[in-house]
């Protein structure tokens, strides 16, 4: 069968590959933009004078607060998931090969469970009836229940408890490529344990470290149910703001503005773990 | 007498209730080149590890000029080893890499720069300072590892087979080049490796490892001349064994019965009575192959020729059906100077050149353990 | 010490991952209407949960957009694979750096981007524009689980199957397909259980015409506790872990 016409199968693989990221990643990313410089309008959504108004907004005392908080709480729980990750991704290299295997099974189970249900399981746990308070209370260690619920912190429990896997998987893969050699090297040049951890470990492992970053951060400022379930009113997410502005305020130029402002929060992270590969003569361009 | 440095006693050492050395005594002279040889598993890197302090031994002691080593941590030891894949910091520079110690030993700037410098002179390295390690070929990042290790002037440089992950030719300039360094240093090298070419051709003294236990130390051509017992003899290059039974005991010279021949050879060291069996050891060089018409020698006939540039090496297939290598120089008189496949000819060898090893008990052992590596 | 220490910790923090999700499970056996206070064994939520007609028909949407997203976005994904693996093509980059943005850009980014575009091209909010979501953010996964794939398979085959005469798309049925097969099963397990899981995506282009399971759930579970979700999370989980266990057996069974 020689094929007389140039690859009409190849030619329609792409066509309908560009065409579906042109028109659901494209064309709705830079509508977007677009509607980011517009002006709110309760018709048809955004209209056309443009300005900067919505990137204005973002400053206003009230939100700046809502985003500096929760920033606050998305930085908290990117430094706990680090903490307590860190050492686990450490730890957990450092078994045998098969144990490591099934450990990162467990660890990705919940990754692969529902996500609004754990977070309820949560609120079962946290709740100022709920399990910890009534085990803490019939242990005598406590008198009355510890407001937990709807608290900064139940915020954070819950980002750290959804997001804490994808803290680890990337630390895991380098502390996994980390050669025991170099260690030794190290160690045979005259570094203690803290000189070779400051001047070998933390730096061959930082790109893991922007990787789990990345990959928490962001999230911790847009899972805006897990406020909704756990954090009441005051405790808001980028992620609620959002929500809030497109679903119900309808205030299209300001919730894609604050998006952007995500977006942009992003492009830098990816930037940086990009520049702490190449570092390491890993990334390369491309 | 030379000056000890490194003295190795009784050590011991298991790895899941197997023994990887067993009671190894060893002692290491002052700017001596010494390599431990054998085949993989036999121990030569857990021992290379001990010393740098990178494992404890279960029993025994490390000294050093008189000094207890035993449960010194590594980075407290005044030694360096040069590891088998580099173990270049990837994210540092050249000239890091190779200041890492010194700046561990808290330097001054000034004096670290010096040393750095006149580190990668040495090794010719000089222009590539700010390079990172994937920058360079692995002849060069070989070179940056043994800078990084000389730079902070050990006692005793320990080198874990770095030559392993290199070319054949840039295997052969680098073994010049290591033994150019260790003479100019004047540091005492203790190389690890299982290329039992490198051992005899860099080495003062080789140590022949089996199974955690010194199968025999000498110079590499009291290894390669007098090997103490079969394994020695089997692992560092090719050799003949032909089966002799002695006939009769003089003074200084026993009449051994090969094949049918009687030869008078040099009485050995070890204790000998007639009619006892033993291996008589001929290295393919020392092999003599003659015309089938001559009266000497063993008769057989030609099964392969390989063709090796200065040397003809050649299979001869003896009557009772085993292989003889031979490994003749060419005959500038004869450039005719071949054989045929199949053409009967006879071997034998000038008397002396042999290497007499009494039987032993667990030889088919030593097959296996060859096998393996 | 320094033996056990690391191994006391990775159990507590396995603890920490597990204990809610053993809660979660216990309770929903639990009698007592209230949530913390154990009533006796009892199937009575999941009995609720199934009289709920409101509830049952969220399942059936939810399945059935999971199973549409996970096989759509499963061949788109794999042709983009293959595409990205044999065809040299003009701004390749482009398109993996398209894909990587969608895999790693936030849910709510993408969703409100997709919102914004089915408003204003007038895409009716329900099962068309889920699905249209679901499969764009499944298909960087596919295509990654793919790609992994065909990486590691010899160069050499399509070429001897182009030599021996067949043709680019006959090449593609009988010789690439079959070798990506296990990837396309666990590229689609994964789509399928992305696809029931999420929440902040289908919140935005979902519509009153064609009510989700997690957006039912989510609904139900902001203010105060009800034993239903225990039964409705441990019925998730035990799903999930079926299909987590089904896609590795596959892609370790591939790898013999």
């Amino acid at each position: 069968m020689p094929s007389v016409t140039r690859q009409p199968f190849r030619t329609a693989v792409l066509v309908l590959v560009w065409g579906w990221l042109l028109f659901l990643v494209l064309a709705p990313n830079l509508l977007v933009v677009g509607a980011s410089v517009m002006t709110r309008d309760p018709g048809t959504f955004i209209a056309l004078p443009l300005n900067l108004d919505a990137y204005r907004q973002l400053f206003d005392p009230l939100y700046l607060e809502v985003f500096l908080h929760s920033l606050y709480m998305a930085a908290m729980t990117t430094l706990v998931c680090l903490l307590v990750g860190y050492p686990f991704a450490w730890a957990l290299s450092k078994l045998g090969k098969q144990r490591q295997l099934l450990l990162i099974f467990l660890l990705i189970v919940p990754f692969w469970t529902n996500s609004l249900v754990r977070t309820y399981a949560l609120k079962m746990l946290l709740a100022t009836n709920g399990l910890i308070n009534s085990a803490l209370m019939s242990l005598g260690w406590i008198d009355e229940p510890i407001q937990m619920l709807y608290t900064e912190g139940a915020v954070i429990i819950g980002l750290v408890y959804l997001l804490l896997p994808f803290m680890i998987l990337p630390l895991y893969s380098v502390f996994d490529d980390l050669r025991q050699e170099l260690l030794m090297a190290s160690h045979d040049l005259g570094a203690g344990r803290l000189a070779t951890f400051i001047h070998v470990i933390v730096p061959l492992t930082l790109p893991g470290v922007l990787a789990g970053v990345m990959l928490v951060l962001l999230p911790a400022m847009g899972l805006f149910f897990v406020p909704d379930i756990l954090g009441g009113s005051r405790n808001l997410l980028v992620g609620n703001v959002i929500k809030n502005q497109f679903l119900d305020a309808r205030n299209w130029p300001f919730g894609a503005a604050a998006s952007i402002v995500l977006t942009i929060t992003m492009a830098i992270l990816m930037l940086a773990h990009r520049l702490s590969k190449q570092r390491l003569g890993e990334g390369g361009a491309g | 007498m030379k000056k000890t440095l490194l003295s190795l006693s009784n050590l011991s050492k298991q790895f899941d209730g197997k023994n990887v050395l067993d009671s190894l005594n060893l002692d290491i002279y002052d700017g001596e080149f010494i390599t431990l040889l054998g085949p993989s598993g036999c121990g030569k890197t857990t021992l290379l590890r001990l010393m740098a302090g990178f494992e404890h031994p279960d029993a025994g002691t490390i000294t050093l000029a008189g000094q207890d080593l035993t449960g010194t941590p590594p980075e407290h030891r005044p030694l360096n080893t040069v590891f088998q894949h580099y173990a270049l910091f990837p994210h540092m520079s050249v000239f890091d890499n190779v200041a890492y110690g010194l700046k561990m030993e808290k330097r001054p700037k000034e004096e670290i720069r010096e040393r750095v410098d006149e580190a990668l002179a040495m090794v010719q390295l000089q222009d590539f300072k700010g390079r990172k390690p994937h920058q360079l070929s692995g002849g060069q990042q070989q070179r940056v590892a043994i800078a990084r290790a000389v730079v902070k002037r050990p006692r005793l440089l320990l080198l874990d087979e770095p030559l392993s992950a290199l070319d054949y030719k840039l295997r052969r300039t680098m073994q010049g080049e290591l033994k150019r360094l260790q003479r100019e240093l004047g540091i005492t090298f203790v190389f690890v490796t299982h290329d039992q070419e490198e051992a005899l051709s860099m080495s003062d003294r080789v140590v022949v490892l089996k199974d955690g236990e010194v199968q025999q130390l000498g110079t590499p051509r009291e290894v390669y001349e007098r090997p103490a017992n079969l394994f020695t003899a089997r692992f560092v290059g090719e050799t003949n064994f032909f089966p002799g039974e002695v006939e009769s005991i003089h003074d200084s010279a026993i009449t051994v019965d090969v094949f049918g021949l009687k030869r008078t050879l040099r009485r050995p060291d070890f204790p000998v009575r007639p009619g006892q069996p033993l291996h008589v050891l001929l290295r393919p060089e020392d092999i003599r192959v003659l015309d089938p018409a001559d009266a000497q020698g063993v008769a057989g006939k030609i099964i392969e020729r390989n063709y090796k540039g200065s040397t003809l090496d050649s299979v001869i297939q003896l009557e009772d059906g085993s292989e003889v290598l031979a490994s003749e120089f060419f005959d500038e008189d004869d450039p005719a100077f071949d054989y045929r496949l199949g053409e009967p000819v006879k071997v034998s060898w000038v008397d002396g050149w042999e290497w007499l090893l009494p039987e032993e008990a667990d030889e088919s052992v030593h097959e296996d353990a060859l096998t393996d590596a | 010490m320094t033996r056990w220490l690391p191994r006391v910790y990775l159990v507590l923090v396995y603890l920490m991952l597990y204990v809610p999700i053993g809660v979660l499970v216990v309770f929903s056996f639990n009698d007592s209407r209230s949530g913390y206070t154990w009533g006796g064994l009892s199937l009575r939520w999941y009995q609720s949960l199934f009289h709920n007609n409101a509830m049952v028909e969220a399942m059936w949407n939810s399945l059935w957009l999971a199973l549409s997203a996970a096989t759509v976005s499963t061949i788109i994904g794999a042709l983009t694979a293959l595409a990205l693996h044999r065809y040299r093509f003009r701004a390749k980059k482009v398109l993996n750096g398209m894909l990587f943005v969608v895999m790693m850009s936030p849910e709510i980014v993408l969703a409100i981007s997709l919102l914004a575009l089915f408003l204003l091209v007038g895409i009716q909010l329900g099962y068309l524009s889920l699905l249209l979501a679901h499969v764009t953010f499944c298909l960087p996964f596919v295509v990654i689980t793919v790609m992994a794939r065909l990486s590691g398979f010899d160069e050499s085959l399509p070429e001897a199957a182009r030599d021996l005469g067949a043709s680019d798309f006959t090449m593609t049925r009988t010789v690439l397909i079959p070798v990506i097969m296990p990837a396309l099963l666990a590229g689609w397990l994964l789509g399928f259980t992305l696809s029931l899981d999420d929440v902040v995506v289908s919140t935005f282009v979902s519509g009153p015409s064609y009510e989700i399971l997690p957006l039912r759930i989510y609904s139900m579970v902001r203010v105060g506790l009800k034993p239903e979700v225990n039964a409705l999370g441990t019925l998730l989980l035990v799903f999930s872990l079926v299909m987590l266990m089904l896609s590795q057996w596959i892609l370790i069974r591939s790898k013999r």
